[in-house]
């Protein structure tokens, strides 16, 4: 019998008014990655510092491949990696001592340190920087160093807490080239980030939180269909007939911008395009702009914030398959 | 008995990785022992002569033990800081997650603090010896004088990493920086507090680090500068007492400044 890499029911924690997490339910599965994304302030943090045993939360219960994190900490944290928000690295020692003395509190010896580390540095492609003061690294070296010292022990379940967060987009897409890698490698992965597409690139779930709570759950698929999904805006130049154009294009017109919107289907954004751009042609029609919108994470939030507040829905079973009806907090005393 | 041989372990890995930062970035030690020397050049030479030791006696060799006594309780900066400054770059969390012994980042830093204190106080005793000042004492004697300055930094040690883990701010170290003045002065190091005015006097003799620079002057067969108070048959006892006080007191309290790091 299997136990998931990790369950969490129930978690509240507060700062004095803050409450950080608010009745936080998640559930991630073997192998994928599961991406935990919100907005600065959202419980992020808090989230998967609990998760890690560095937090305690007030109620709730985290089990770490069926073990309590609160009663059994010590196996927990030998079988999860964290990589926190902020790099946690001696700035003054290189970037392979940094790697090596990590292996050694890992209980390595120092051979096996060494060796693990050389591995490492190589899989993330620091070797030329392997002598170097992590103070002299760029952001993006310093993530993966930083992700590296993560995944001395290979952890069967690592944390990435807002990895880009911060990277300009080279350092970002070195880190998510770095992430794919370690999933390759069969490591179960939770990352947090403030970005849609961040999620949208790497995970195979994602859960949306805000204030301490789920707002959403599913595949990127399922969360954009939920947002209404891709849409391709068309304006029409001055005086054309937008309802002719409407209507050859099956969108909704909008008389004040002049603009035709599509909603992309199932097959998503580039089809609907290349299905307006054929439309257009068949018909002969002319227009003056065209634009393939994907749904933001403002708009993620404006929409998944606007509906009602989450306890105000009835209960729903946490294991609803389509989990993409807005989680509540189930009542007190609902869980074992 | 395997827990504590894997603790000891760990901390040697932390004590390792501390030493490094020193070789790395000497300044933070050389500028510590340069201070102690500047203190014995400004009190020994240029105001030592205008010092007069109740019960008689020169004043380099009083003042010597008092700037070694100074040197180690000084030392609370440099573990306060370094604590403070892993703590705020994450360093600690990082440490927190793995599965080590909590009681291993702080003993590791212990070591690399005595290491570094014995060092210093090596170079001050060496340098002492090259001006005129002497261990008369017994050689069983002088190495209980430099266990006890030792024993005095590890009590400010204990002191430093709660300080540190509890005010982790810049402001924190800065206030422990200057704070260190008046109480290291506020003492029988530099002048002997006979001449100072009776309550200040009596705050003196009761500083931990007086005690300790008491003991160490009798040890080291210097003149005391004492000629009444509880120092003058006690001083051993308390120079033993007030780092084991300190210790006792801080360490659970350090260990709970730890555990509320988990809040
Ligand atoms: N140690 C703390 N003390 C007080 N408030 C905190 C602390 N940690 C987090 N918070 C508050 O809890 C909320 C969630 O924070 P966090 O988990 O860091 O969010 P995120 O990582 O999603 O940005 C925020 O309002 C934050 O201000
Ligand atoms: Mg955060």
């Amino acid at each position: 019998m299997s136990f998931p890499p990790l369950v969490a029911r129930g978690l509240r924690k507060r700062y004095g008014d803050t409450h950080a997490l608010d009745g936080f339910d998640l559930e991630i599965e073997t192998g994928a990655v599961h991406a935990l994304l919100g907005p600065n302030g959202a419980g992020k943090s808090t989230a998967v510092n609990t998760f890690a045993t560095l937090t305690r939360c007030d109620e709730g219960e985290v089990r770490v491949a069926g073990r309590d994190a609160r009663r059994e900490p010590a196996a927990v944290r030998a079988s999860v990696g964290l990589v926190g928000q902020h790099a946690a690295l001696d700035e003054i020692l290189f970037g392979r001592e940094n790697l090596v003395m990590f292996g050694r509190l890992y209980g390595l010896p120092k051979s096996a340190a060494r060796e693990r580390a050389d591995e490492l540095l190589g899989t993330f492609g620091l070797l030329d920087a392997a002598d170097r003061k992590v103070s002299t690294y760029s952001g993006g070296m310093r993530r993966r160093l930083d992700i590296a010292a993560g995944l001395i022990r290979r952890p069967a379940l690592l944390f990435l807490d807002e990895p880009t967060t911060g990277l300009d987009p080279r350092g970002r897409n070195e880190v998510w080239q770095a992430v794919r890698q370690i999933v390759d490698a069969g490591t179960t992965v939770l990352l947090t980030t403030q970005y849609l597409d961040e999620a949208d690139q790497l995970a195979d779930r994602i859960t949306v939180m805000n204030t301490g709570r789920v707002v959403a759950e599913g595949t990127a698929q399922e969360l954009k269909r939920r947002l209404g999904g891709d849409r391709v805006l068309v304006t029409a130049p001055a005086h054309a007939d937008l309802d002719r154009l409407a209507a050859a294009l099956g969108g909704t017109a909008d008389a004040e911008l002049r603009q035709v919107t599509v909603e992309a289907g199932p097959d998503g954004g580039a089809a609907a395009l290349t299905g307006v751009v054929r439309a257009l042609d068949a018909a002969g029609l002319v227009v003056d702009d065209i634009l393939l919108r994907r749904p933001t994470l403002d708009e993620v939030f404006l929409d998944l914030t606007a509906a009602p507040a989450p306890s105000a829905l009835p209960a729903l079973p946490a294991s609803t398959p389509s989990a993409l009806a807005p989680q509540t907090a189930r009542p007190e005393g609902a869980h074992r | 008995m395997n827990a504590v041989a894997a603790t000891l372990r760990q901390s040697w890995v932390i004590t390792l990785r501390d030493l490094k930062h020193w070789q790395r970035e000497p300044w933070t030690p050389i500028f510590g022992i340069a201070f102690s020397i500047m203190l014995v050049l400004v009190f020994g030479y240029l105001m030592g002569g205008a010092i007069d030791l109740p019960g008689g006696g020169d004043y380099l060799p009083y003042l010597m033990p008092g700037i070694f006594a100074l040197s180690m309780m000084f030392g609370i900066e440099a573990t306060m800081s370094a604590i403070a400054n892993d703590s705020k770059k994450g360093v600690t969390d990082r440490f927190r997650s793995l599965p080590i012994s909590g009681a291993a980042v702080p003993l590791g830093r212990a070591g690399a603090d005595l290491m570094n204190s014995a060092a210093e106080l090596a170079v001050l005793m060496v340098g002492g010896l090259l001006i005129g000042w002497r261990a008369s004492g017994s050689l069983g004697a002088t190495v209980l004088a430099v266990v006890l300055l030792l024993w005095l930094r590890f009590g400010m040690l204990v002191l430093g990493v709660f300080l540190g883990l509890s005010f982790r701010g810049e402001g924190g170290v800065t206030a422990v920086q200057i704070l260190v003045w008046p109480i290291g002065f506020l003492s029988n190091v530099l002048v002997a507090p006979e001449s100072m005015p009776t309550w200040l006097a009596f705050l003196a003799q009761w500083n931990p680090i007086s005690a300790t620079a008491a003991a160490c002057r009798e040890l080291f067969g210097n003149p005391t500068g004492i000629t009444g108070g509880v120092l003058a048959d006690h001083a051993l006892l308390l120079a033993v007492l007030w780092p084991a006080a300190l210790t006792l007191v801080f360490v659970p309290l350090t260990a709970r400044a730890y555990r509320r790091l988990s809040r």
